[in-house]
């Protein structure tokens, strides 16, 4: 028997799943409440052809709903403590930022992109200029700025110790791959607000919910990033590791990390993209930042206010960029250099 | 015993190789194979001996299982059936952790298209194997300068890989391999992404330093001329099976069938075949023309003395190195060496 249904894994996974389907239309049917009248109404073809009968309908809402209530109930303290500590960060981090003078900030962002573009001057002014600009814009949006950088490097920094770790993983396993793809598949897909509400119910209303929207939308890429970039190493390169007995951990960490940094730069650099436009998105469930400029330019129908927030956020978008992304030519051209001619 | 030993090794690549495994063994070709299960076979009943301080060099065309063998021996590949020794232990016995030992201190490798660590400087990349092996960086960086003087490239020591040419890469490759001084080195198809000047440079530079070390080395190529110059023994793979093994000579005086044939065919035999190999043994050399003779050492390649021959019109006195007669050669033993049967 056993045998039987290893052999056929496949059909008996079909098979399975088409039970699976009329348990559930049996079920819904169970719990419509427009069903019908009589059996005849059920033979009456024409009346069921013309529209979608009303007792074909999957109770999901109300399962969803039932589950999450109790789920809350049950596990909402472990929310609280996850709540708790990711705000302590933000508020944290947010106190010194703001608590700086800001051309102590400025001089910082500076010097930090002069030195991770490898002292290039023309990215390093380019920055400057940026970071000037936003709170030249509107004196209120340096506050409003330092508060969505604060909640975004959280975000980033969430996505960062998960998002590497599982790329590496789903490097390695085949099947872990093909499990995890879909769900990263829908993660990017499923419309935001979607996991905003069970958000707000678990975290309350502000950052926090802000901080796993966040997540849950800028980590696919970096986790695809990782994963491609270290399968895209050269196949040579890894036999060579393997056949002058590199273990697991000195292949991972000597050979295919390093050989890999520049996808996973480009990774960490779309992650940081795609958090900043989560910024606007979660304004609408109460995140302070520069998004609810945005927000309050919409709601007044004030063109210029909201253009003018929406500058800015593009200013601060550039400035993370220039210094991620001059971070990883960096660390390529200094780990393989371009090719010079020496004779 | 031979320093490697590979028994009835099958290999076959796919979803379910041991499903396959039956149908190759009771003798069916890899086409058949291949449209009945979707299977690849990759090695088909795979047996020879390596023996120690020798070069063994396994030829075949692209697909013919050559490189899948090589990687057999370190277990970059794990054979579907069979049986691998080296110096008498069943590589596949192994565990991880011994495999991984095993490949630190028993093998190195060099790749065909180098395989170098671009993110690490040459010296780094000749160190790597050292520092699996767990040697202090102080020793590990003064060998492997030694290895990078031995192979031609001192000032190059802290350049990246890319930026030498192939011919250098290939020499860090090398010295990457030599510097962990295992007795076995795989060398898989290592010259055949050079141009010819530089292979045969290469070539040169091994053969000098085999001569000195005596390391047991195996070869892949496709190119007849280097496993002709290379190799003490050849091993000709066609189709994932061994079709013939044998000494150069061997191979080219005797080909097994007529893909080695084909094989052989355009081969300069001038270049393979030595004196002693093609002369008529003193006690059989009666009613030869002994009159206008030229003296030819049994080591001495029929190319170094025929144009001598040619001139002169005359026939050949073969000597060992004491200086004594072994035998004779006259035009009618060159003319059956020589011509493509």
């Amino acid at each position: 028997m056993l045998k039987i249904l290893k052999e056929n894994k496949k059909q008996v996974f079909n098979l399975l799943l088409l039970f699976l389907f009329f348990y559930l239309l049996v079920m819904s049917y169970g719990a419509s409440k427009y069903k019908p009248e009589s059996v005849s109404e059920l033979l009456n073809f024409t009346v069921w052809l013309n529209d979608w009968p009303k007792w074909l309908d999957l109770p999901l809402m109300n399962w969803i709903n039932d589950w999450f209530k109790e789920f809350n109930e049950k596990y909402g303290i472990i929310f609280e403590v996850i709540n708790n500590f990711l705000l302590g960060m933000v508020l944290g981090l947010k106190k010194i930022l703001v608590k700086t003078p800001w051309p102590i900030v400025i001089i910082l962002v500076t010097l930090l992109a002069y030195f991770s573009s490898g002292k290039k001057v023309g990215t390093t002014v380019f920055v400057f200029f940026c970071t000037f600009f936003i709170g030249f814009l509107h004196p209120r949006f340096w506050d409003k700025a330092i508060e969505t950088t604060a909640i975004m490097l959280i975000g980033i920094f969430l996505c960062l110790i998960i998002g590497i770790p599982l790329g590496i993983l789903i490097s390695r396993s085949e099947r872990f791959r093909n499990v995890l793809l879909p769900v990263l598949d829908t993660m990017q897909t499923i419309p935001s607000f979607c996991y905003l509400i069970p958000g707000i119910m678990l975290f309350g209303l502000g950052a926090v919910p802000a901080i796993i929207a966040t997540f849950i939308y800028a980590v696919p890429p970096l986790v695809r990033l990782t994963d491609l970039g270290i399968r895209l190493v050269d196949k040579e390169v890894i036999e060579a590791a393997d056949a002058f007995g590199a273990s697991k951990k000195q292949k991972l960490l000597g050979v295919q990390l390093p050989l890999a940094l520049p996808n996973i730069m480009q990774g960490i650099n779309q992650c940081t993209m795609m958090a900043l436009a989560m910024v606007v998105i979660a304004s609408m469930i109460g995140t302070r930042g520069l998004g609810d400029e945005v927000l309050l330019g919409l709601q007044q129908l004030n063109v210029g206010r909201a253009a003018e927030a929406g500058i800015a956020i593009v200013l601060l978008a550039i400035v993370l960029d220039r210094i991620t992304q001059a971070y990883g030519e960096t660390l390529q051209e200094r780990r393989a250099p371009a090719k010079k001619v020496k004779k | 015993m031979s320093k490697i030993e590979i028994n009835n090794v099958y290999k076959i690549f796919g979803p379910k190789p041991h499903d396959v495994l039956e149908m190759v063994k009771s003798g069916s070709g890899k086409e058949e194979v291949l449209e009945k299960t979707g299977h690849t076979v990759g090695l088909d009943n795979v047996s020879l001996k390596i023996e120690e301080g020798e070069t063994f060099v396994c030829m075949g065309l692209s697909g013919s299982g050559k490189s899948t063998l090589i990687r057999h021996l370190n277990r970059l590949i794990d054979p579907t059936d069979g049986e691998i020794l080296v110096e008498g232990t069943n590589v596949m016995s192994l565990d991880t952790e011994k495999l991984i030992d095993f490949r630190r201190h028993k093998m190195s490798m060099v790749f065909q298209r180098f395989g170098l660590f671009p993110h690490k400087t040459v010296l780094q990349n000749v160190g790597y194997g050292l520092e699996m092996q767990g040697i202090e960086p102080e020793k590990r960086n003064s060998i492997s300068m030694e290895k990078i003087e031995a192979v031609g490239l001192s000032g190059f020591e802290n350049q990246f890989p890319s930026q030498l040419s192939g011919g250098m890469q290939q020499r860090v490759g090398l010295a990457r391999a030599l510097a962990t001084d295992t007795d076995i080195m795989l060398m898989d198809e290592a010259f055949s992404a050079l141009d010819p000047l530089i292979r045969s440079d290469m070539q040169k530079q091994l053969l000098d330093l085999q001569a000195q070390l005596k390391k047991t080395i195996v070869f892949i190529t496709h190119d007849l001329d280097e496993s002709l110059r290379l190799g003490d023994h050849i091993g000709i793979l066609n189709a994932g099976k061994l079709v013939q093994v044998g000494t150069p000579v061997d191979i080219i005086m005797n080909p097994a069938d007529d893909y080695v044939e084909a094989f052989v065919k355009d081969v300069n035999r001038a270049k393979v075949i030595k004196a002693k190999i093609i002369m008529k043994p003193v006690n059989e050399a009666n009613g030869i023309d002994k009159s206008n003779l030229i003296k030819v050492q049994e080591d001495q390649f029929i190319e170094e003395f025929l144009p001598q021959v040619v001139c002169t019109n005359s026939n050949c006195e073969v000597v060992d190195k004491q200086g004594n007669t072994k035998g004779y050669i006259t035009n009618k033993e060159l003319q059956h060496s020589l011509t493509k049967s």
